[in-house]
């Protein structure tokens, strides 16, 4: 039997600053929170085409699983957590304009 | 000081003109991220977690003061004000935006500086050990032979694409403060029948396949030690897996091939080559000699050093811990330790590297090192001036006294940065050091070098740590791996995995345990922890680490 599809976001780096990025209902956004959460498959494939279109704009563009049982994308993974907060032995990062 | 020369510094411009015109066309959209990826990495610009990553190769980790200030001026103008040094003589600027890249490139070609080679499968930045020029133990300077290599590797067009990057690491001394035994090739300088020499020390390497190099030659001369190195590295650029990237080191190719196979390919590349040698790189390695000709050293009074070290407690300490000896008993060299106690390891801020570089400039002829175990070096420091550089650096937060201690930990970026890692590395050194600080045992512990990598690449050295840290994702866990009786010195040794790893929770609990068990265990002060450790094994430590195992084996 094919894995269910979990919940998840698209991200990516964004080009000029090579920071974290999500792909929001209008296009690219910094915080995950905004960031549109995909529950199909199919949906999944056609999203990933077209933010893979724009290599002008990102670079490394994957889909990544989120917790989205409170109506805010979380991450489950903690990797995908430090992506979204930035490093832990400074505040830099998505955590300083936060 | 090796003095660039008017081609070199054409050269640097010319490369520096040609990424600008190629991170123009990438980001008007000229050039796709598959086109432009493989050129970024030639000029050392990487893509991390957060951000792009910058690295700067220090050669031998040789730095004037000035070239020291423009690393902070860069830090402060296109980073967050601080850089990070790393265990190969580098430092890694964590946040720059890639339109400034190409004008921090012509920042550090102003001060003879670039970023050629920190990446790619070529040979990378030559290391040596951070002491070169002022040990007392030194047969000879380390770096004059570095920098021939540099020379001779840069854009050397047989090696721009090896099966896989390639490190070279030198020292002088016998005492191997450059880990040669875990670099591809590993020189070290030697003496014989009053002639000096070089034993060269192949296939070491960390990684996934931890390896202790193997002597290839323990004597070559030194008209033949860059034919013998071409021969090395041709041989191995025909002989290495290209089929596994896993395999591609030449620690494999020794492995796979034996070392006599190695030896004897090596001899008969050796024999077509050699005449290519016609002796201008000995020319050329004279020149540079003399470059590297040792400071005047002046002769003067030490006695504001007898006063500091009998008055104040604070003042000894840091001495009997961050001095070693130089070649002029007048002197002392001295390791500024970026490891205090909390701090991220091997960051300085920019007002920390231009203390450094004043201090280097007033009190230290002009010259800083950084060493691979991510600290500065002042390598020549007069006895007399020492108390007025301790108080100077106390004031900027660089006057730790624990160099060599538990607190002077080797730490990689791991997941705080690095897109390879799969657990942190920082707070984990930082919660150890802070936890030892607040014990008070450090001093009373003693020697004892804990290393910690945040994946498999082993970029912290872990495997050759007294006390290894490996951070590893166990089903989206942060987990560590612990190993024990590593060394990086002359003794080389891979440490030995001591069991099960332990959750980010209990990672400095189990270290806690282990250190407890060596200060009840060692016969006296002087024992140190590895030769505790040599003496009983793993199975004390491992009782240590798991007690419950030993209530359920009783
Ligand atoms: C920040 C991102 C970094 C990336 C992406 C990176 C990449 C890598 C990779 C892929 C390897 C594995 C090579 C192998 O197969 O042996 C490696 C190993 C290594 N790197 Fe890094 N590295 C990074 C940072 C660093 C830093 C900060 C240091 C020093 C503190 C460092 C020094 C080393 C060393 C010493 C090794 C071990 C090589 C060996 O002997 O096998 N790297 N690195
Ligand atoms: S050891 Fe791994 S996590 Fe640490 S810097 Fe190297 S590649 Fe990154």
């Amino acid at each position: 039997m094919p894995k269910a599809f979990k919940p998840s976001v698209i991200t990516a780096n964004a080009l000029l600053e090579g920071d974290v990025v999500y792909l929001g209902p209008d296009g690219w956004v910094r915080d995950l929170a905004d960031a549109e959460v995909i529950t199909d498959e199919a949906d999944a494939d056609i999203r990933l085409l077209e933010a893979g279109a724009q290599a002008d704009t990102v670079v490394g563009v994957y889909l990544a699983e989120v917790d989205n049982s409170s109506g805010t994308p979380e991450p489950t993974h903690f990797r995908e957590a430090f992506r979204a907060k930035g490093p832990s032995n400074y505040a830099h990062g998505k955590q300083e304009t936060a | 000081m090796y003095s660039y020369t008017d081609f070199d510094a054409a050269f640097l411009a010319e490369r520096n003109a040609q990424f600008r015109a190629q991170v123009e066309r990438r980001i008007a959209g000229h050039l796709t991220e598959d086109e432009f990826k493989p050129l970024r990495l030639m000029n050392g610009l990487y893509l991390q977690l957060h951000a792009y990553m910058l690295r700067v190769a220090i050669p031998y980790g040789t730095l004037k003061s000035a070239q020291m200030e423009k690393l902070a001026d860069i830090a402060e103008r296109w980073d967050k004000g601080y850089g990070h040094f790393t265990t190969r003589q580098n430092i890694q600027y964590n946040w720059p935006e890639l339109r400034d890249v190409p004008d921090m490139l012509d920042a550090l070609a102003e001060v003879n500086l670039h970023a050629i080679q920190t990446s790619g499968n070529t040979i990378r930045n030559v290391t040596a050990d951070h002491f070169a020029g002022a040990a007392a133990d030194e047969i000879a300077d380390p770096r004059p032979v570095a920098e021939l290599i540099r020379q001779w590797s840069t854009d050397h067009p047989e090696f721009q694409f090896l099966p896989r990057k390639f490190k070279v690491a030198v020292t002088g001394s016998p005492h191997d403060r450059a880990v040669i035994k875990a670099h591809d090739i590993g020189l070290r300088i030697v003496e014989r029948d009053g002639e000096q020499g070089f034993e060269v020390v192949v296939g070491g390497g960390l990684g996934r396949t931890p390896m202790i190099g193997k002597v290839l030659y323990d004597f070559v001369r030194s008209e033949d030690l860059l034919p013998t190195l071409e021969a090395i590295v041709s041989v191995y650029n025909l002989l290495g897996r290209r089929d596994n990237k896993y395999k591609a080191r030449i620690k494999i190719t020794v492995h796979e091939n034996g070392i006599e196979d190695i030896r004897a390919r090596v001899d008969a590349r050796y024999k077509l080559i050699r005449d290519q040698f016609t002796g201008v790189d000995q020319q050329m390695l004279s020149r540079i000699e003399a470059d590297f000709a040792a400071p005047t050293f002046k002769s003067a009074d030490t006695a504001a050093f007898d006063r500091a070290y009998r008055y104040d407690p604070a003042f000894q300490s840091w001495a009997d811990t961050n001095l070693t000896a130089h070649r002029n008993p007048e002197y002392a060299i001295v390791s500024i330790s970026l490891k205090a106690h909390g701090k991220t390891p091997g960051d300085a801020s920019a007002r920390q590297m231009r203390l450094m570089a004043q201090l280097a400039r007033r009190y230290g002829h002009d010259e800083l090192r950084i060493s691979h175990e991510q600290n500065v070096i002042l390598p020549h420091v007069h006895r007399g001036d020492l108390p007025s550089v301790y108080n100077a650096l106390r004031a900027e937060g660089l006057g730790t006294a624990n160099i060599g201690l538990i607190s002077d930990i080797i730490a990689c970026p791991g997941m705080d940065y690095c897109a390879l890692a799969t657990a942190r590395s920082i707070p984990v050194a930082q919660e150890i050091a802070t936890r030892f600080d607040e014990l008070k045992l450090e001093h009373d512990v003693g020697p004892l070098k804990i290393k910690i990598s945040g994946c498999i690449n082993a970029c912290g050295h872990h495997h050759v740590g007294h006390i290894g840290i490996l951070g590893l994702d166990r089903a989206g866990v942060e987990n560590y791996q612990i190993t024990l009786g590593g060394d990086g010195t002359e003794d080389a040794a891979i440490g030995e995995r001591a069991g099960p790893g332990f959750s980010a929770d209990e990672i400095v609990p189990a270290i806690e345990r282990i250190v407890m068990a060596y200060l009840d265990l060692r016969e006296d002060r002087e024992e140190t922890f590895l030769q505790t450790y040599r003496r009983l094994g793993l199975a004390p430590f491992k009782s240590a680490l798991y007690p419950e195992a030993k209530a359920d084996a009783a």
